[in-house]
């Protein structure tokens, strides 16, 4: 694996403009000095209860995502990019989403073969010929960006489900105003504190037909012990709508009812943080409580949005993830701006016996998989991980896809032995309402705190950071 | 408002008083049973510690003897008493998790850092007496922390008015029950009247409300039980006195009402409950039993609470 590159001293190790600064300020300031603040943000942290769960931890059914106070910083001009990019991306998402539930023009140009969709377990029959109000479906995408190079940036997964996160964006970004003010001074960074009213509006510009003027949005959570349920609160508090469960919704006449103390309220669109599968015990699994009896016919009556909608998952398949050059291009007519990272679909018999002869060198990842769960990273396995995972491959081949094991870039970040390189993603946000596309200038920056780890996902030990968008 | 947020609001409330009614109590006992037996007589004090509290039946259930360690055990750290301290600060964090939205800041940063105390610190409970007292106190500090935050922080609307119903239901029922266990030392023509057992009785009930100033302020006399008895009950200075505890009720009750522009059920009833008190005299209550008098009360109580249920919280 090539050394990786490092996003303060890039490739000759010649400091990067967009650090200039952080690196002049890094040297000014005495190691005990961050560690300081980073107790102190800690301290924060547990006090608002910023917390997320790990399932299958009863000793840490809540635990603090680590936080390294030194923050990623990306150029306008790299943002511009990104942005361009995202935001054709998700337009291509939606439009891909639209036409498979419908028309399926891209099944009939043979671009996709129609059983990689319709063998999908994720592709969801019950929203054929279904309408969506808008014709959106992914209204919040969480689109992860990874680097190899000073050049180019590759999408990694399109989050199209619920992607959560968010939140960390927004109050990273507070704690490190209340810790770092003379850091903030010296930079100008664009500010990421419209989010909430972006999601508000856009949601809201999606609310239904049938909807009065003032659409009531409420954010539906699968409740406390969900592992993003801190987030679920927040978002609901910054947003101004309701934050409901499963049993505080009554559909009656295919509408929406909340149960409030003053008796049953519509509800126009729902902002869901529960998966498909939970939605409506009637439609989904028969065992679920946290659904919505009767909430897919009120959907279907076109009575409420669902944000995002019912069936996103067959486009953030990972096999699926594999043509989205081809899909940029064939609803959009554009070359795409981000790249995709090279992709072995091990359904092919040709790419399965590539990806068996390699299996050292190569991540393979199940092609639902999410989180982090589920991956073999080839270099870093043992043979033993290797030979397990060969005959899982064998046996299932259609689960897998197999990437090459990318160098992710690196940023400087706190470890007890000091500043140190730590590889990083980046998950935007990407909003999508009636008419148009926004991406508040920012995101996610995961960070893997072990030493040569590659893996960012928090629960398995990755961290997050602040991510500043220099505004010049 | 949700009828979820608000059953999350009114238990969240109930909670962290009964917790603090807990610390009280256990206080109280700790200052009596720390008398030499000439004052106290022989009555277990811890025994009626744990009925003022309602668990005496599953106490007993788990320990032979009802003495200091294993009272205090039970009533402050146990996790097999769902009314325990530590199950009411989980409780009452997991209800304000739930309600995070409807809370301010201040409410959360009380209820929360109390939580992350009670296990750092408190976390395997206390072993000498300094320790229990500061366990006490750090209790009845996050009361009054989360009670001030409460009032000075809370829009003035539903929210608040569903988080002081859960209060000061759960504040009447409390003072009732250390009357149901103790009227037998308030009533006038018992043997002992005015005697030093009697005495220390006496200010252990006040403690347990935080009224023993309150009582020689109000009165300034010397204890008297049935000057004790109207303090609890009727008087509507005392913030923990029955009376009290309803003129508040039906006060949010009716700010609901106007608010929803509808009366109900529990309107009615709390009303009905206050005028009884209002109406009352301490000498009419001896008469025809203040036994009888607070076991009606404590179950006009819980009607209440059941009406406010089915009428706002499901």
């Amino acid at each position: 694996m090539a050394v990786a590159f490092d996003e303060m001293n890039g490739p000759n190790g010649d400091l990067r403009p967009a650090y200039q600064e952080l690196s002049r300020w890094l040297k000014e300031t005495p190691p005990d000095a961050l560690e300081h603040r980073r107790q102190e943000a800690e301290l924060l942290f547990r006090r608002i209860g910023i917390t997320f769960a790990v399932y299958g931890d009863a000793e840490a059914q809540e635990r603090l995502i680590p936080f390294d106070v030194i923050p990623r910083i990306i150029s306008a001009k790299e943002w511009a990019i990104l942005e361009k990019g995202l935001k054709q991306r998700v337009r291509a998402l939606n439009m891909f989403l639209r036409d498979i539930y419908h028309g399926r023009d891209i099944l009939r140009a043979g671009i996709i073969p129609d059983d990689l969709i319709f063998q999908n377990p994720i592709f969801r029959p019950e929203m054929n010929g279904q309408a969506v109000p808008h014709d959106v479906y992914v209204h919040i995408a969480g689109i992860d960006i990874v680097r190899v190079n000073p050049e180019d940036f590759f999408v990694l997964e399109d989050n199209a489900r619920t992607p959560s996160g968010v939140s960390y964006m927004l109050e990273n970004r507070e704690i490190m105003m209340r810790l770092f003010p003379d850091l903030f001074a010296r930079h100008r960074i664009s500010p990421v504190e419209k989010y909430p009213n972006e999601l508000l509006s856009a949601l809201r510009s999606v609310a239904p037909l049938s909807a009065s003027a003032e659409p009531t949005v409420a954010l539906m959570t699968p409740g406390v012990y969900n592992s993003a349920y801190y987030e679920h609160s927040f978002l609901a508090d910054k947003l101004g709508i309701e934050l409901v469960e499963g049993r505080d919704l009554i559909v009656k006449n295919d509408e929406v009812f909340m149960r409030t103390t003053e008796g049953l309220k519509r509800v126009d669109v729902i902002y869901r943080r529960v998966d498909d599968d939970f939605l409506d015990p009637l439609t989904f699994r028969p065992d679920s409580a946290l659904g919505v009896p009767g909430l897919m016919s009120a959907y279907a009556a076109g009575n409420i949005t669902l944000a995002n909608a019912v069936g996103t998952g067959i486009a953030d398949d990972k096999a699926v993830y594999s043509y989205m050059p081809e899909i940029v291009k064939f609803y959009l007519g554009e070359e795409p701006v981000l790249k995709n990272v090279p992709t072995w679909r091990c359904r092919e018999p040709k790419d399965l016996a590539y990806v068996l002869d390699n299996l050292a060198e190569l991540v393979v990842k199940e092609v639902h998989g999410s989180g982090g769960y589920g991956m073999l990273i080839g270099p870093a396995a043992t043979k033993a991980t290797i030979e397990a995972f060969r005959d899982k491959l064998k046996r299932e081949p259609e689960g897998f896809i197999a990437q090459p094991t990318l160098a992710l870039s690196t940023c400087p970040t706190c470890t007890e032995a000091g500043l140190a390189p730590r590889h990083v993603d980046l998950r935007p946000f990407v909003l999508t309402g009636s008419n148009h596309v926004t991406i508040v200038p920012g995101g996610l920056t995961r960070v893997a705190l072990k030493e040569g780890s590659l893996v960012v996902n928090s629960s398995q030990g990755g961290g997050t950071k602040d991510t500043w968008i220099l505004d010049e | 408002m949700l009828s979820r947020t608000a059953e999350n609001l009114y238990w969240l409330a109930r909670y962290v008083e009964r917790a603090e009614y807990l610390a009280r109590t256990i206080e109280a006992t700790l200052r009596v049973t720390a008398l030499p037996n000439t004052y106290i007589g022989k009555t277990n004090e811890w025994d009626s510690a744990l009925m003022t509290a309602g668990v005496s039946a599953s106490f007993y259930e788990i320990y032979e003897e009802a003495d200091e360690r294993n009272v205090v055990d039970y009533l402050s750290f146990s996790s097999a008493n769902p009314s325990s301290i530590r199950n009411c600060i989980e409780n009452a964090r997991l209800n304000s998790r739930s309600v995070r939205t409807a809370l301010t800041s201040e409410m959360w940063d009380t209820i929360n850092s109390a939580w992350i105390d009670l296990q750092e610190t408190w976390g395997k409970g206390t072993t000498t007496r300094e320790e229990l007292t500061r366990f006490l106190r750090f209790v009845q500090e996050t009361s009054l922390r989360f009670d001030g935050s409460a009032y000075r922080t809370m829009l003035r609307n539903d929210t608040y008015w569903f988080s002081r119903l859960g209060l000061h239901l759960e504040r009447a029922d409390n003072t009732a029950r250390i009357l149901d266990v103790k009227y037998h030392v308030l009533l006038p023509e018992d043997e002992h009247v005015g005697g030093p057992l009697d005495y220390y009785q006496w200010t252990s009930i006040l403690r347990s409300v935080s009224a023993l100033t309150a009582y020689h302020w109000v009165y300034r006399e010397t204890l008297k039980p049935w000057l004790i008895a109207d303090l609890l009950i009727l008087n509507d200075s005392l913030p923990r006195s029955l009376a009290s505890c309803y003129g508040n009720l039906v006060r949010n009750l009716d700010q609901i009402g106007v608010a929803y522009g509808r009366q109900g059920a529990a309107q009615r009833h709390a009303r009905g409950v206050r005028n009884r008190l209002e109406h009352s005299h301490m000498d009419d209550i001896f008469q025809h039993g203040v036994h009888e008098f607070i076991q009606e009360f404590i179950a006009d109580n819980s009607r209440l609470g059941e009406i406010i249920t089915k009428q706002y919280l499901i």
